[in-house]
C-alpha cells in the first residue's frame, strides 16, 4: 500500500485497533517527501520519538507518525550509530519542533537545522548523556544545576514581559509561561515546559506487560483510561491478540465515563474563572457524583489500572450496568438544565465569546485533535465515521456522532464540550445495554522483537502509543504521546490579541497536561 | 436569575460532615485548635513538583460543596508567602527540585508540609532516577505524609488536619 504516489511501501498492521500502517523511509529525503505530501493532503503529525537500536546491531530509528484520512501511517527512518541525524519537519509540520527537540534531549539524535534549544533537558543532565541509550547508565548523579531558556525577545515602546511559574496559582501542574506584553494586551506567550519529566520514558525500558500497563495508566491522572487503553492495544497489535468484545465494551464504558468527568470539572472551572461560582459548585457536585459512582463500580474514583493488556481486569455485573444507566439520566437532565443557564448568562458569554479564537486553517497547520479542534469544525474524531475511515469496535458498531462548532473560541471550546457530554451518555447507555456477553481477558505471550501501535480518542484528544518489544519479550521502547503535545502551542496562538486577565480562562477552555507530554 | 435561584434552592446544602475517623466532636476540637493556633483559618499553598496531575484532581475535589473545605476556614492561596502549610504532590522531578526549594524558602513559620500521594510519599511507580529525586522529604523536610494512588479526598482532609494537630 502506499500513500500520495510517495514511493514508500506501507503493510497494515494486523488486529482489531485503530487502523495503522507501517513503512520505512530509505532516506531522510524520502521521509522528507513524504512528510510534505502528507501535509499538502491534509494530514497531521500526530507523533515523533527516537529509538536506539544499537543493541541488536542496528544504529538508531527515528519513528514519526502521521494521521491521515485512512488512519495512522508509521514511518521509520534508520540513522547510522555514529552522528545520528535526520531533516527538520518542523518547517512542514510546526507540531515538530517540540518533539524533535525532546527526541534529540533523550535519545541524542537530531534534526539537521531548526531550533536546537534543549526541551525536557533543564541542566539536570549533561548535554552529551542521552538517558534512553542503553549504554546510558542511570545517570543518578550528576549535578543538578537549572539552565537558563533562550526565549524570543520583544522589543519596541511599552513592551515588557511578565513570567509566570514553573509553580502557578492555581491548583495545577507546573509550566513556566512568559507572557510579552504591552499595557494589558498580550502580543505573544512563549511556553517553556518539561518541569514534570520524571523519565517515564526510560523506566519502561524492561519492564514486563504488567507493570508497563501500571506506569501507562499514570502517564496522566486525568486520562489514565486513555493511556491505559492505547498501550494495551499497542501491545496487542504487537502480540497479534485481539480483546474480548466484553473487553472492549468495558473499556470503552470507562473511557466515556472519563470524559464526561473532565468535561464536567471544566465546565464548572469555566464558570469559576468567568465569576460564576454557581456553575462551579454546581458542576463540581455533578463530578463529585460521578466519580463517587466510579469508585463503587470500579473500586477506584478514576478507573485507573482496570485496563490492562488482553482486555480489563473487573467486570460489571447488570446492577453496576444499570447504576451507570440511572446516573447518565439525572446527569443528562441536570446538565441540561445548566447549559441553558450558562448559554443565556450574559456577564458568562461575554467573556467566552470571542476569547481565545483559533481557526481550522491553524488547527490543521498544527496537528491539533480533540475538542479544542473539533470546535474550529473539524472533523476529526476517532470514534467518528469519516470519508475512508471505519473507526474500530466498539465505536463502529455505536455510530458516534461527532460534536463540531464553528468559531474555535472559548465559547466554541464550551460547547463542544456540552454536546460532548450529551453525546457520551448516550453512548454509555447504549454501551450497557448492549455489552456483550464475552470472557474478559485473553492471554497475551509477548512478542518477541514485536512492534505495535496504539491510538485511541480520550477526552482531550487523540492519545498515541508506540511499543517495541526485545528479543526476549520484555518492553524495549515504549513512547507515549499525548495530545497536548499539539495544543499546548495552539494555546500559545489561541491567547494572542486578548487581555492578560482572559488567559486563565483561555488555558481552562482548553485544560492540557504537563505530565502527560513532559514524562 | 430565576432558573439560577430554583436550581440553588433545589440543590440544597450538600456539604458533608468532616471524615468519620476524625469524628465530629474531634472536628469541633480541631477547629478551635486550628482559630488557636492560626488565627482565623488556615492557609495551603498547593504545589504539584511532579505529580502525573491524579492527586491535583483530589485536591481540587476539596473545595466542591460535598468536602466544602473553605467551611473549616481552610483556604488555598496563590503564594506561599500567604501559606501556613505546603500540600506537595511528587515525585520531585529534578526540574522542579530548585522551584520547591525556593517555594519552601518563601513560606513563613509554622511551615508546615504534607506530602501528597504515593509518589510524594516514597516516589511511587516513578521513584528515584536521572530525572526524579523520589519523595518530597528528599528535597524539604516533611510533617505528615498522605499515601494513596490518588488519596481520596477525605484522606487528604485528614492529613491536613493532622499536620496542623503537631
Amino acid at each position: 500500500m502506499r500513500f500520495f504516489g510517495e514511493p514508500i511501501e506501507f503493510d497494515k498492521q494486523a488486529g482489531i485497533g485503530s487502523p495503522a500502517w507501517r513503512g520505512r523511509a530509505a532516506s531522510g529525503a524520502e521521509l522528507q517527501a513524504f512528510a510534505v505530501s502528507a501535509h499538502r493532503n491534509g494530514g497531521r503529525l500526530a507523533a515523533l520519538w527516537g529509538e536506539d537500536r544499537r543493541r541488536v546491531g542496528e544504529g538508531f530509528r527515528l519513528h514519526a507518525v502521521f494521521g491521515l484520512d485512512m488512519g495512522h501511517a508509521w514511518l521509520g527512518l534508520d540513522l547510522p550509530a555514529d552522528n545520528p541525524a535526520y531533516p527538520d519537519l518542523a518547517g512542514i509540520f510546526p507540531a515538530a519542533n517540540r518533539m524533535q527537540r525532546a527526541t534529540r534531549d533523550l535519545v541524542g539524535i537530531a534534526t539537521l537545522g531548526g531550533d536546537q534549544r534543549p526541551w525536557l533537558r533543564h541542566g539536570a543532565w549533561p548535554a552529551d548523556w542521552y538517558p534512553l541509550r542503553h549504554d546510558a547508565g542511570e545517570g543518578r548523579d550528576f549535578t543538578n544545576s537549572p539552565s537558563d531558556y533562550d526565549f524570543v525577545q520583544v522589543g519596541g515602546e511599552g513592551a515588557h514581559e511578565i513570567p509566570v511559574g514553573p509553580i502557578h496559582a492555581g491548583i495545577i501542574e507546573p509550566g513556566h509561561f512568559r507572557f510579552a506584553v504591552i499595557g494589558e494586551r498580550l502580543l505573544r506567550l512563549e511556553q517553556r515546559l518539561g518541569y514534570q519529566h520524571k523519565g517515564v520514558e526510560k523506566l519502561f525500558i524492561g519492564m514486563n506487560l504488567a507493570e508497563g500497563a501500571r506506569l501507562a495508566g499514570r502517564l496522566s491522572g486525568d486520562a489514565t483510561c486513555a493511556c491505559a487503553w492505547a498501550y494495551a492495544a499497542a501491545v496487542e497489535a504487537a502480540c497479534g491478540v485481539s480483546p474480548p468484545p466484553r473487553a472492549l465494551g468495558l473499556r470503552a464504558l470507562m473511557l466515556e465515563r472519563e470524559r464526561v468527568a473532565n468535561h464536567l470539572g471544566d465546565l464548572g472551572a469555566l464558570g469559576n474563572d468567568a465569576a460564576l461560582a454557581f456553575g462551579f459548585a454546581q458542576f463540581m457536585r455533578l463530578k463529585e457524583d460521578w466519580l463517587r459512582l466510579n469508585g463503587k463500580l470500579f473500586g477506584h474514583r478514576f478507573m485507573m489500572d482496570r485496563i490492562v493488556p488482553g482486555g480489563v481486569a473487573l467486570d460489571l455485573a447488570a446492577p453496576a450496568l444499570a447504576a451507570s444507566v440511572e446516573q447518565c439520566e439525572a446527569v443528562a437532565r441536570d446538565v441540561k438544565e445548566l447549559k441553558k443557564i450558562y448559554d443565556e448568562h450574559a456577564g458568562l458569554q461575554d467573556r467566552f465569546v470571542t476569547t481565545g479564537a483559533i481557526d481550522a486553517d491553524l488547527a490543521r497547520e498544527l496537528s491539533l485533535s480533540g475538542p479544542a479542534a473539533r470546535a474550529t469544525g473539524l472533523i476529526l474524531d476517532g470514534r467518528v465515521h469519516r470519508h475512508g475511515y471505519t473507526p474500530p469496535p466498539p465505536w463502529a458498531m455505536l455510530g458516534v456522532r461527532p460534536s463540531n462548532e464553528e468559531n474555535g473560541d472559548v465559547a466554541a471550546r464550551a460547547a463542544v464540550r456540552f454536546a460532548e457530554i450529551f453525546e457520551s451518555l448516550r453512548l454509555l447507555r447504549e454501551l450497557a445495554v448492549g455489552l456483550a456477553d464475552s470472557e474478559l481477558r485473553v492471554e497475551v505471550p509477548p512478542a518477541a522483537g514485536g512492534q505495535g501501535l496504539g491510538v485511541v480518542e480520550g477526552w482531550r484528544g487523540e492519545v498515541l502509543v508506540g511499543v517495541a518489544f526485545d528479543g526476549e519479550g520484555r518492553l524495549a521502547r515504549v513512547h507515549p504521546h499525548d495530545p497536548s503535545w499539539q495544543a499546548w502551542p495552539a494555546l500559545e496562538h489561541a491567547v494572542m490579541k486578548d487581555i492578560v486577565p482572559d488567559f486563565p480562562l483561555i488555558n481552562k477552555s482548553f485544560n492540557l497536561s504537563y505530565s502527560g507530554a513532559d514524562l | 436569575m430565576i432558573p439560577m435561584l430554583r436550581r440553588i434552592l433545589r440543590t440544597g446544602i450538600v456539604s458533608e460532615p468532616p471524615p468519620e475517623s476524625a469524628g465530629e466532636r474531634e472536628m469541633a476540637r480541631l477547629g478551635n485548635e486550628i482559630l488557636r493556633i492560626l488565627g482565623r483559618a488556615l492557609t495551603i499553598r498547593q504545589v504539584d513538583a511532579g505529580s502525573c496531575n491524579g492527586c491535583e484532581l483530589e485536591i481540587h475535589a476539596l473545595n466542591n460543596p460535598y468536602y466544602n473545605l473553605e467551611g473549616y476556614g481552610i483556604k488555598f492561596v496563590a503564594s506561599p508567602r500567604h501559606a501556613d502549610l505546603l500540600l506537595v504532590s511528587g515525585p520531585v522531578t529534578k526540574n522542579m527540585e530548585h522551584a520547591l526549594k525556593v517555594a519552601y524558602d518563601c513560606t513563613p513559620d509554622p511551615k508546615l508540609v504534607v506530602a501528597v500521594g504515593d509518589c510524594g510519599c516514597n516516589g511511587g511507580v516513578f521513584g528515584a532516577s536521572y530525572a526524579s529525586c523520589g519523595a518530597v522529604e528528599n528535597v524539604i523536610p516533611v510533617d505528615v505524609r498522605v499515601p494513596g494512588c490518588p488519596p481520596t479526598p477525605a484522606a487528604l482532609l485528614q492529613g491536613i488536619l493532622a499536620a496542623v494537630r503537631r
